[in-house]
């Protein structure tokens, strides 16, 4: 119990003496879990909405494969895009391992089929009739698919925030593709796994706790966003 | 009016995002040292939990203007990374793995840095009764006969190996065993685990004294010349591995075993914990350690 209080009075320690390294650290962890979520927005998005609006062959093995891919293991990606980008692998020209990039990557990875289950789901939910009424106004069809998206506003940005929330509070894969190096890729869940292996229990939870700070925070602006016209 | 509304909400949204993104990129851009300008320096968990690559690194940064990738994982796994041409320079404590990766032509130049000694701890109440004893080896034998609690790290690391030899030593098999438990953790949550459980573990007295006020275990056995734990600096071979940061590599291990290097190797520790953790060797020959 002593632990947690001296974890959670180190946490307010470290946020309002503004420790550069911690807020470096949150800083990097918003960065480039943001820029992940926002390139999983565009393929999720535009995915869920092409799977859900047409009809072939194989459709419902797709979405179960969507499906299944939002529960996606974190590690299990974190291996496969080490293997593709160390030295020796099919991208190793690049040379992102142990860089941010590569934690982008693996949590672009991991959100995108979060984002583009949940973004089929809520395209899928709209009313069928709904299209038809578009169209029939004289739409194109690439003006009927923009008003279907903000009709589905809502569903969306709870596609965003669970996304988002996903890769924020990953640790496997980031660790594996970063390396959790000081100053450069180290982000607030590998800094809290060192921290506890160093037994800096106080620090760990300390981290922990600006770690929910922040989800919380996005998640309390996308969420005004959301709510904006409830209730009417 | 909500359609416009709603678009402006979107809208909002994406630039926003543009935003973090871009800001994204231009800081990293801003941030990444030239390509041939990065090491990545394979490394055992000990090296970082007690935090002695915190101290060195940074001023070997300022130094050469080369950019470490320190890369923490056992020393098994280190060595693989090596293997594989995906490390430059390793700082491992392994030394029979570490002979046979040199003989195998996958790492050159292995140089002497530094060593500690391993420990056996275990919970003040010692249930099998190794307080004491001389030899660690047959520390280990009273551990298996009691049947006494005993978390291996399992992983392939230095540690792990040392652990290893020292069963071997006591010809005992402890594999499969019901007071024989695998971690499969690093040394630091190892240690915790044994804290808990109340068993016994072996450890390296740098992560034990490091962590020495959160566990309630305490040093058992210590002393023997079969504990000494040795940390090599091993330059991988480039010519294997043409894509490896050769330069970088050798400039680490030459500042590793530089006079002021070892001169704060030396004293690292003893504010904080009131002896070193480390004994600087460089220079010296393996046999002549420990006497």
């Amino acid at each position: 119990m002593d632990l947690i209080v001296q974890g959670i009075i180190k946490a307010f320690e470290l946020i309002v003496t503004f420790d550069p390294e911690v807020l470096g650290i949150t800083w990097l962890s918003l960065k480039i879990s943001g820029t992940a979520t926002f390139i999983s927005l565009f393929i999720g998005v535009s995915i869920g909405t092409a799977v859900a609006l047409n009809n072939f062959y194989g459709k419902r093995l797709v979405i179960s494969l969507i499906n299944t891919g939002m529960g996606l293991p974190p590690v299990v990606v974190g291996l496969f895009v080490t293997m593709l980008i160390w030295r020796s692998g099919p991208f190793g020209f690049l040379e992102i391992l142990y860089t941010p990039y590569a934690m982008i990557i693996a949590q672009a990875i991991i959100a995108t089929p979060i984002v583009m289950g949940i973004s089929l789901a809520s395209i899928q939910n709209l009313p069928p009739n709904l299209r038809l009424q578009i169209l029939s106004l004289g739409a194109s069809r690439l003006q009927m698919v923009w008003i279907l998206i903000k009709e589905a506003k809502l569903p969306l940005l709870a596609a965003v925030m669970a996304g988002f929330g996903g890769v924020i509070s990953e640790v496997g894969a980031s660790i594996m593709v970063g390396g959790n190096i000081k100053g450069y890729s180290r982000v607030l869940t590998t800094a809290t796994v060192m921290e506890t292996g160093k037994g800096n229990f106080d620090i760990a939870i300390a981290l922990g706790i600006i770690l929910l700070i922040l989800a919380f925070i996005i998640n309390a602006l996308l969420t005004q966003l959301q709510q904006r016209h409830y209730p009417r | 009016m909500k359609v416009f509304r709603s678009s402006k909400v979107l809208l909002t949204l994406m630039l926003a995002a543009l935003l973090i993104a871009f800001g994204t990129s231009s800081v990293f851009a801003a941030k990444a040292a030239p390509k041939q300008k990065n090491i990545i320096l394979a490394t055992t968990t000990s090296t970082q939990d007690t935090g002695l690559l915190d101290t060195l690194i940074p001023i070997f940064e300022k130094q050469t203007g080369y950019f470490v990738k320190t890369i923490a994982v056992g020393s098994g796994q280190a060595m693989k990374m090596g293997e594989k041409g995906e490390a430059d320079v390793l700082l491992v404590h392994s030394p029979d793995a570490e002979k046979k990766f040199v003989e195998d032509g996958y790492g050159i130049n292995r140089r002497l840095v530094m060593h500690n000694d391993f420990i056996i701890v275990g919970p003040g109440a010692d249930p099998a009764k190794i307080k004491g004893v001389k030899s660690s080896a047959d520390a280990m034998k009273k551990i298996a006969q009691a049947e006494g609690l005993f978390l291996s790290r399992g992983d392939n690391s230095g540690t792990h190996a040392k652990e290893k030899s020292l069963w071997k030593k006591a010809a005992i098999t402890p594999a499969g065993q019901k007071w024989y438990q695998e971690t499969g953790l690093g040394m630091g949550q190892t240690l915790s685990v044994a804290a808990e459980k109340k068993g016994y573990t072996l450890a390296d007295r740098g992560t034990y004294l490091s962590l020495k006020k959160n566990l309630g275990l305490d040093i058992l056995v210590e002393g023997d010349a079969a504990l000494l734990n040795i940390y090599h600096v091993i330059e991988v071979n480039s010519v294997k591995w043409p894509k490896a940061n050769a330069d970088g590599a050798k400039a680490f291990a030459d500042f590793m075993v530089s006079k002021n290097t070892q001169k704060i190797i030396k004293t690292f520790g003893v504010d904080k914990y009131g002896s070193p953790l480390f004994f600087p060797d460089a220079g010296k020959k393996d046999e002549d350690l420990g006497k």
